[in-house]
Parts: structure tokens; sequence; C-alpha cells
């Protein structure tokens, strides 16, 4: 193995082995999305009836129509959560450990991104196994051909958090981004109900919805959990994940000075 | 030179924090950077350790520059922060190995460094317990022995007797006086003067400045460090 491989092994696994020590919060990561999909989604049921429209061949229960939704929400929380533990390394000090490796600091930064969408893919995946044994279900090899598209809108959002944790101050300025970030990127997608439906009350609030990023990272699940191909959706996904990359790098910038606001 | 630093300014804004800042730390001798709370040592280590980059002058360690080639430089020098930065959840061991992959040591080559750490600090059977469970000097220990795992050349280290007991105090002050005799380059920042011992390399630093450089015993003479510190930088050490 080469220094680097033992290095990224080493950082990824950290990120692991942290996620392990918290059993409460992967509790708290199962059971929001499974409050949304058993009892939320109840409810709406019989309000909302979705006509069919892809990657559906069929009229479909609302459940089915948002679980893509809830595991983007869970890959969201999932990053906006390693952001909040960025913070907190910086203030305890241990990203100073980290950041004076002897390695690329754009390579370490994603080694720890990388490290925190598996946690966010294991997730998913017991949430997904959950849902089947309550009857919301996919396609059988859905669940192996989402593997990929939960990859890369893991990675698009844990680098959006990454992002934001260089640019969030304190550990206590989180709650902003809970309601500036969090909350309107989830609302303002198609993963609670279909953009189509969105455009007939507002068109303004539609075309925001259709800029969002994580609109796109929630249909790419959709369509490959139900094996179809949505280059658009890959295109804006591989785009966004590339942008907030860019700007996590500018913002762990040393000529910048990450911890300068530390002292 | 194991260590080099010429003409090194920083600004925060318009607060000059380092002001054409130039000293020599050599092998084999524990160089002490005494100056006052604010004085630009924690500001001197940042960019001794790369977190960021000086706009102005030069930082050379082991023949490497931290411009040019910071990655060479970064794996010469062991670090020791002023903050604490064990994972408190992991084991000692585990903390130890995490560090010696940061630095690329395989596995074999890193448990058989830690386990010999570990037996200098006889520390060996708590290598399974959480750091948590250590008391603030072995902590900082076992901090110190993780630095040294990759065998730097160059050790630094950021007050690394805050929060700790007299006694413990005392124990690192010596044990890494120890390791400077050994040959390790060693800078180490201070406002104690008491952790300064009259042969050591002294470098005064105050408001960003350098007030003096030389060994400590000579700059000091018949007066008490203690005293002169207070003459030299007029505040209370």
């Amino acid at each position: 193995m080469t220094r680097w491989s033992v290095a990224f092994g080493a950082i990824a696994s950290r990120e692991v082995l942290r996620f392990v020590h918290q059993r409460e919060r992967f509790l708290a990561a199962l059971v929001r999305p499974l409050v949304w999909l058993l009892v939320f989604a109840a409810g709406f049921r019989a309000a909302l009836g979705l006509a069919i429209t892809p990657p559906y061949q069929t009229y479909i229960p609302y459940e089915t129509y948002i679980l893509p939704g809830l595991c983007g929400m869970i890959l969201l929380f999932n990053g906006m959560q390693s952001s909040l533990s960025l913070v907190y390394d910086r203030e305890t000090g241990s990203m100073r450990l980290l950041l004076t490796a002897p390695l690329p600091r754009g390579f370490l930064l994603f080694a720890k991104l990388c490290g925190a969408t598996f946690i966010g893919i294991l997730q998913v995946y017991a949430f997904l196994g959950i849902a089947a044994a309550f009857g919301v279900d996919a396609p059988a090899w859905g669940y192996l051909a989402v593997l990929p598209a939960l990859v890369l809108a893991g990675l698009m959002l844990g680098a959006l958090g990454l992002a934001l944790s260089s640019f969030i101050k304190q550990l206590e300025n989180f709650a902003g981004v809970m309601n500036f970030v969090i909350f309107p990127m989830f609302f303002l997608s198609s993963a609670l109900y279909p953009l189509w439906k969105m455009a007939e009350s507002s068109r303004l609030l539609h075309d925001i919805c259709l800029a969002n990023p994580f609109t796109h990272a929630v249909e790419l699940i959709r369509f490959a959990l139900y094996l179809q191909w949505n280059g658009w959706a890959l295109l804006w996904t591989g785009l966004a994940t590339v942008a907030f990359m860019a700007l996590a790098l500018w913002g762990y910038d040393p000529a910048r000075g990450l911890v300068r606001r530390k002292g | 030179m194991s260590l080099s630093v010429q003409e090194l300014s920083f600004s925060y804004g318009a607060k000059r924090a380092l002001d054409a800042v130039s000293f020599e730390a050599a092998p084999g001798r524990f160089t002490a950077l005494l100056g006052p709370n604010g004085a630009g040592k924690s500001t001197l280590f940042s960019l001794l350790t790369g977190l960021f980059v000086a706009p102005l002058g030069r930082i050379v360690v082991a023949g490497h520059d931290m411009a040019s080639a910071p990655r060479a430089a970064l794996a010469a020098m062991g670090v020791v922060f002023q903050q604490p930065t064990l994972d408190l959840d992991l084991s000692v061991r585990q903390n130890l190995r995490y560090f010696a992959a940061l630095h690329g040591l395989s596995a074999r080559v890193a448990d058989a460094r830690i386990d010999a750490a570990l037996d200098r600090l006889d520390m060996r059977e708590r290598a399974g317990e959480k750091a948590r469970a250590l008391n603030g000097g072995h902590r900082r220990r076992t901090e110190l022995a993780r630095a040294l795992l990759h065998e730097p050349r160059v050790l630094l280290l950021d007050e690394p007797t805050v929060g700790l007991d007299a006694a413990a105090r005392a124990a690192i002050t010596v044990h890494v006086h120890d390791l400077a005799a050994g040959g390790l380059t060693v800078l180490w920042a201070t406002h104690l003067t008491d952790e300064v011992l009259p042969d050591d390399d002294l470098i005064l630093l105050h408001r960003g400045k350098i007030e003096a450089a030389g060994r400590a015993g000579d700059l000091h003479g018949a007066m008490p460090l203690k005293d002169w510190f207070l003459t030299r930088t007029g505040e209370p050490a």
C-alpha cells in the first residue's frame, strides 16, 4: 500500500468509527425519514393523486413517490452532520492534526468526504430495507443500480457540507445552516412533490426547484432505483459536486487561512 | 540549521501579528520561544505548520522550503499543538495509529513504533483505554509520543504545558530537554519562564517582533529570567 492509500484508509475509517460510536446518530438518521414515510406520507396519500410520470409506469402511491426523496434527505442530513463535525474538529484542534499531514490538502479533505459519503449510503440502505419491510419497495435490481447514484449524490451533499464548514465560524452558527440550507434545499425540490405539480401552483417556485441541485440528486436516485437513465440529472449533480468541491478547496486554502479566524 | 525562519511577516487585516521575524533553531538544542500572550507565538506556529501561508518571508524545515516543498517540510516536523488534539472516543492506540497512517506508516511499522513509544511512557498497558480515561499529563505525553512516531527532525511545541499540574509540567519539560539532548531540534513556545534553562537557546518574541535572541543564561545574566522577561516586555510572566 502506498502512503496515500494508508492515509486515505485511516481518514475514511475514522469517520466510520466515529459514526459507530454515535448510535443515537444512526437511530436519528433512520427515524427522521421513517416518520415521513410512515406518518406524513400516509396522511398525504389521500390528498395527493399522482399521475403516471417517468420513471414510473403505473399509478403509484405517495409513499413510493417520496422514497427516493427520503434517501436524498438522509444524504442531505448526513452531509450537514459531517459539516458539523468538521466545525467541531476545527474547534477541538483535530483539524490541525489532519491538515498538517504531509499530503495535499485537497486529498485529505476528499478522503474525509468519502468516509462521510460511505456512512450516508449505509444509512440509506438501512432505510430502504426497513421501508421494504413495510411494503414500500422498488425493483430488486434497482437496489444495486441506485448505488452509483447514491455515491454521487452523497459526494455532492458532503462537498456542500465541507464548503459550508469552511465558512461557519462557530458551532453555534449551525442552526442557521439548518434554516437556510437544509430546509430550503429539501422543500424546494422534487423530493416531496413532482415538479409539474409545483408548476401548477407557481411557475417561479417550479423554476427554483429546477435549479436546485438537490432536485437533480433526488431524480438521479429515483431513476436509478427504477433502472432508468437520467443523463440530465447526472450531469447537473456531477457539475454541482465539482462546484461544491472547488468551493470547499477555496474555503480551506491555507493562503486564505482556515484557522486564521480562530488564531 | 534544521529550522530557519527569515523575515517572516504576517497581518490579520490591518493588524500586524508578526513583523520581519528571523531566527534559527539548531539540532540538539532546546530553543525556547518566550513571549507574553498575544506576542504572535500561535500565529508563528500556524505559519510554521502550514495552516496558513505567509505572503512575506521564508520558512525552511530540515532543508525543505515551506513554500515550495510544504509536504517534505511537514514530513520532517513533529507538532504538539496548544489545543488537545486526541480523539477522546478512540483508544490511545487508535489515536496513535491514525496519526501514523496520516504520515503514511504501514500498520506493521506503526505498531512496532507505537509499542516502543508506549513502553517509554510506561503506558503500554493503557493502550486499549479510551483517551478520555487519561489524565491531562498522560494525554499530553501521548500527544508528544504521537508527534515523534514518524521520526521527525524538528519538534515544535506550542505551549504544551497549558492546563497541566506542576508535576506533569516539570516532567514533560524535562522529557523534551532530554529529546533535544538526543539530537532533535526543539522549538518550544511558552510564556512561562521556569520552563527555560540557562543553557537553552532563547528567542524573546514581543508584539510580533524578536526582542532578543541568544543563550538564555547570557541574555538574563545575573538577573532571574522572570525579572529579565518582565523588564523586557513590561508584562508579568
